[in-house]
């Protein structure tokens, strides 16, 4: 009480100055509140440091945040910055409208260039990027499956466009739900495995980040359950996870405008809950793994399946072409098998017209846009793009922005030279020793032809214009062809293929480290080339002769270095889930002019 | 100046005074998986004519009595209850009180030994500014076995509903806890509103919409309202409340059924005004009435709804023509009925357990 007495006597002097606050009143509530504590307003100091925190982490995280309009100023949307060299996340939906050159508005106030680099329609994701300075603020990705329900969560954004100075405006609410599954509302966008917040996300939040309390990016905001209330927040707001963002992250750099898979069957719920196979594709990986209708599906992608939910959720977060695990079980037997993913759509329907018109009589479920533009969506003027920065852009079928593509070509490619010159190798290449099992082999690949003879037999692929490629030895998935397919590679590069661009990344065989992934097409012939991500080793490739067939799957170890060039010591083939052979290459003969 | 030492001053005080028994910062996870264990997902009757097929609902006894909301969605026989872990079991209406939109429901599975709520020891109540969470199955976006949606909010008043023909029409008029959180979504109804420490207040209600000011009400009917009558339903004893005296005492009018017309039930805010059925021999079934036909007029008045129907059926005069426009298909047709010399009079519903249902607040537009 002597201290309460010391501070009134100091506080005295100065409130006789102003009568209002000099009377005595005040004197008796301050008297008051010292001496009833359990009727205080005192704000516990763990709030007062919760707010500070919360203040602390909005305020360094608005710097990462985009506030996105398209060229020609009429909409736009929100993003989030990734990178110093400003690569920046959205939705596809925000950049779909805006054009190839964006202008982009940060919490500094000022407005950059961006271009557009990939796009995923499906997932609604698109990446772009800021020009114009390598030092960008920008966000911390996270690990969205560490989320859990009731976790506190930073939306941020320019919701109706309110942010004229790109201060963004930050919204604060809880998880509801986890790995929720959105259906396709009229048109291919799809969200799957999707966080479910009542963080308040309006039109306008489309591609603003979701952040954790922590300050970690988490999601991609954009869209709502909204039905009749207008399109305001509604209690339901739904970000894609970052951890799918994460796996589609190197297509989107590539440049393309990336797909989503299928298993080519379909499964519905048994009156029992068990999710079944209901419908396959003959012509699916996973038919001739041995999947047919009735069959149960244990787990997909190492997540157990117990709705078809679910297993949508597993399937919409990966892009077409990797390899997933499917366990499946018939009449008790349990299968378990690698299979590569399908394409989700048809070329055409993701670069064409990528919103199918809606079926008449339904409206498409609204999404927070970020558009508040007129319904009658007249295709805007297309702006000019920015003098200096007009090379950025490449347009390319399939492609967002093929000069990306080219970039990371080039990225992929260098280290290539290391393995040494092939390209004066012209003549026939001739590699023997013994395969593991102990068997001699004598492989030659030349310009009219690839021979092997290994096992006291004999197998030839002809390569002039009129032969096929053919399945030899049998059930390798066309072993000879696929070593003529290497020979090209090595000697003529990208040149010796009709197509060829850089993939993204993905697991090898499904389960092994991230490797960088180049595809190449000449007639029929696809393949797709594995590089190591540090030092751009090549580490072996697929090679599928024609569509829908099992692929010959090579893999090269080991180093043999010959007048400077490097050869792979042992070539491991394989095809249709298991191993044909392992070829260890004793001697490598490089001759002039054709073989056999 | 003067202000700012002041209330350093105080602060300064305060801080002194401050009392460490707030409780703060507590997580609300174990609340969270608590509730949810107790919540269900209702799956019935809707699904056309933007009619949401699907509710919330809450455990309220180990042999599987589940309340909920009273609506459309539950008349059906086909009623469907989806249980925390995903497990799918069939449910009938056991009883209802519609005035206070509650039903209970049985699952017909009775092996079940479910988390339920005791509605004596775990229920809270709640005034202004208290936190609270509210978990439901709206917009049906949980499916199988995904737990039902959490939202967070305040409660901003506990009031009276103050519902009123033209404005709030609901049939719910008592004390209600107004939130400041978007909990009454589609199928939210007969969700749950806790405190952040997992004590029961209430219990969602539906859709409540003010159609002049076009705005939602968030509301959750308060437990001690609905514990009586779930205790009494779920013992066999429960008798419904009677109707509004004014409203038995209603003047004698002509009603649809009088001319042998027989609407669609009246579930929406605006259901429009479809012909469900004709009873034969009526003046309906001869002057050509079908079902799916829809009334566009009525003597030249425009029918917007069942119920402006309905109204406007109660305002014509005995023996004159009533003159009806149709819609079949994309023709209208016109319609000329005799109107009888004396009208309907009022009864009480013959089935207290299956009342005309109140329109309330429902899918619009």
């Amino acid at each position: 009480m002597r201290l309460l007495r010391r501070l009134l006597r100091r506080v005295r002097p100065l409130a006789d100055r102003d009568w209002l606050l000099g009377s005595r009143a005040w004197l008796v509530v301050l008297v008051i509140l010292a001496v009833l504590p359990r009727v205080s307003f005192a704000v516990d100091p763990a709030v007062l440091a919760a707010e500070a925190k919360r203040i602390g982490v909005a305020s360094r995280l608005a710097t990462s945040v985009v506030a996105i309009f398209s060229r020609g100023g009429r909409g736009g949307g929100s993003g989030v910055l990734i990178s110093p060299d400003g690569y920046a996340l959205t939705n596809f939906h925000v950049t779909r409208g805006a054009g190839t050159f964006m202008k982009c508005g940060l919490s500094d106030g000022q407005l950059y260039d961006a271009v557009i680099v990939g796009i995923d329609p499906t997932g609604d994701v698109a990446l772009i990027k800021l020009l114009g300075r390598d030092d960008f603020p920008h966000a911390t990705l996270g690990d969205s499956d560490t989320l859990k329900v009731g976790d506190w969560t930073f939306a941020m954004g320019n919701p109706f466009l309110l942010a004229t100075d790109f201060q963004p405006t930050v919204t604060y609410g809880i998880v509801s739900g986890l790995h929720r599954y959105q259906y396709p509302a009229g048109t291919i966008l799809e969200y799957t495995d999707c966080i479910q917040i009542d963080t308040s996300i309006n039109p306008g939040n489309s591609g603003g980040p979701l952040f954790s309390a922590g300050g970690q990016l988490m999601g991609i905001n954009g869209r709502g359950s909204f039905e009749k209330r207008g399109r305001v927040n509604s209690g339901a707001g739904y970000a894609i996870s970052i951890n799918q963002i994460k796996l589609f992250m190197d297509h989107l750099r590539s440049g393309r405008v990336v797909d989503h898979a299928t298993l080519g069957a379909t499964v519905t719920t048994r009156e029992d809950g068990a999710v079944v196979v209901d419908g396959i594709l003959d012509e699916s990986e996973a038919y001739r793994r041995g999947l047919r209708e009735g069959d149960e599906i244990i787990s997909f992608g190492g997540r157990s399946v117990r709705s078809v939910n679910q297993f949508k959720n597993i399937l919409g977060i990966y892009p077409k072409g990797w390899k997933l695990r499917l366990v499946f079980r018939r009449e008790q037997v349990r299968t378990e098998t690698l299979l590569r993913l399908r394409a989700l759509h048809r070329a055409s329907e993701l670069t064409g017209s990528s919103k199918p018109k809606p079926k008449p009589g339904r409206k498409p479920k609204p999404k927070p846009g970020g558009k508040p533009r007129p319904p009658t969506r007249k295709r805007p003027p297309v702006a000019k793009p920015p003098e200096k920065y007009k090379h950025l852009h490449v347009k390319k079928r399939g492609f967002a922005n093929y000069y990306f593509n080219q970039q990371e070509q080039k990225r992929v490619l260098s280290g290539m030279s290391r393995l040494g010159d092939f390209s004066g190798a012209a003549g026939a290449w001739v590699l023997a020793g013994k395969t593991a099992a102990g068997d001699a082999f004598r492989l030659t690949v030349a310009d009219v032809g690839v021979g092997l003879s290994w096992k006291q037999k004999a197998y030839f692929q002809e390569l002039d214009k009129a032969s096929e490629p053919l399945d030899e030895p049998k059930g390798s998935g066309g072993l000879l062809y696929a070593m003529h397919m290497w020979r090209s590679f090595l000697a003529k590069r990208e040149k010796g293929f009709g197509e060829f661009f850089y993939l993204g990344s993905e697991p090898l065989d499904g389960v092994g480290a991230r490797v960088d992934v180049m595809i190449s097409e000449l007639g029929n012939v696809r393949c797709r080339w594995y590089f190591d991500r540090k030092q751009g080793r090549l580490l072996g490739f697929d090679s599928q002769r024609v569509e829908e067939t099992d692929e010959c799957e090579i893999r090269f170890s080991g180093d043999i270095d010959l007048d400077g060039r490097h050869w792979p010591r042992t070539i491991r083939v394989s095809s249709a889930g298991g191993v044909l052979a392992s070829f260890g290459v004793e001697t490598v003969t490089m001759k002039a002019g054709a073989a056999q | 100046m003067i202000h700012r030492i002041l209330t350093i001053v105080s602060l300064l005080l305060l801080s002194l005074t401050w009392c460490p028994s707030i409780a703060h910062g507590q997580s609300i996870q174990p609340t969270i998986q608590r509730v949810q264990q107790r919540t269900v997902k209702v799956f019935g009757a809707g699904g056309i004519r933007r009619l949401h097929a699907y509710s919330t609902g809450f455990v309220v006894s180990r042999q599987g009595h589940v309340a909920t909301v009273w609506s459309h969605v539950l008349d059906t026989e086909e009623l469907t209850v989806v249980l925390a872990d995903g497990r799918k079991v069939r449910a009938k209406v056991l009883g209802a009180e519609p005035q206070l939109d509650l039903a209970v429901l049985e699952l017909q599975d009775k092996e079940l030994d479910l988390p339920a709520w005791d509605l004596e020891a775990d229920v809270s109540d709640a005034g202004p500014g208290t936190r609270v969470l509210g978990f439901s199955n709206m917009f049906r976006v949980a499916t199988g076995d995904e737990m039902v949606s959490v939202l967070h909010g305040v409660v901003a008043a506990k009031a009276p509903l103050a519902t009123r023909r033209g404005a709030f029409e609901s049939s719910y008029e008592g004390t209600a806890f107004i939130v400041d959180a978007v909990t009454n979504n589609p199928g939210a109804g007969g969700g749950v509103l806790v405190t952040r420490a997992g004590r029961l207040l209430g219990m969602i209600g539906k859709e409540l919409r003010n159609s002049e000011s076009n705005t939602w009400v968030n509301y959750a009917v308060p437990i001690s309202e609905l514990k009586q009558p779930i205790q009494q339903i779920i013992a066999g004893k429960y008798r419904a409340r009677q109707r509004d005296p004014d409203e038995t005492n209603a003047v004698a009018r002509f009603r649809p059924l009088q001319f042998g017309i027989v609407l669609v039930p009246d579930v929406l805010f605006r259901t429009p005004a479809f012909i469900d059925g004709v009873q034969p021999g009526s003046a309906a079934a001869r002057a050509g009435l079908q079902p799916d036909d829809l009334i566009l007029f009525i003597n030249g008045d425009l029918v917007q709804s069942c119920r402006v129907f309905k109204q406007s059926l109660g305002r014509i005069d005995a023996g004159t023509v009533l003159k009806l426009t149709v819609r079949r298909g994309d023709k209208l047709l016109p319609v000329e009925l005799p109107v009888p010399e004396t009208p309907d009079t009022p009864e009480t519903p013959k089935k207290p357990e299956k009342p005309e249902k109140p329109a309330t607040a429902g899918d619009t537009k």
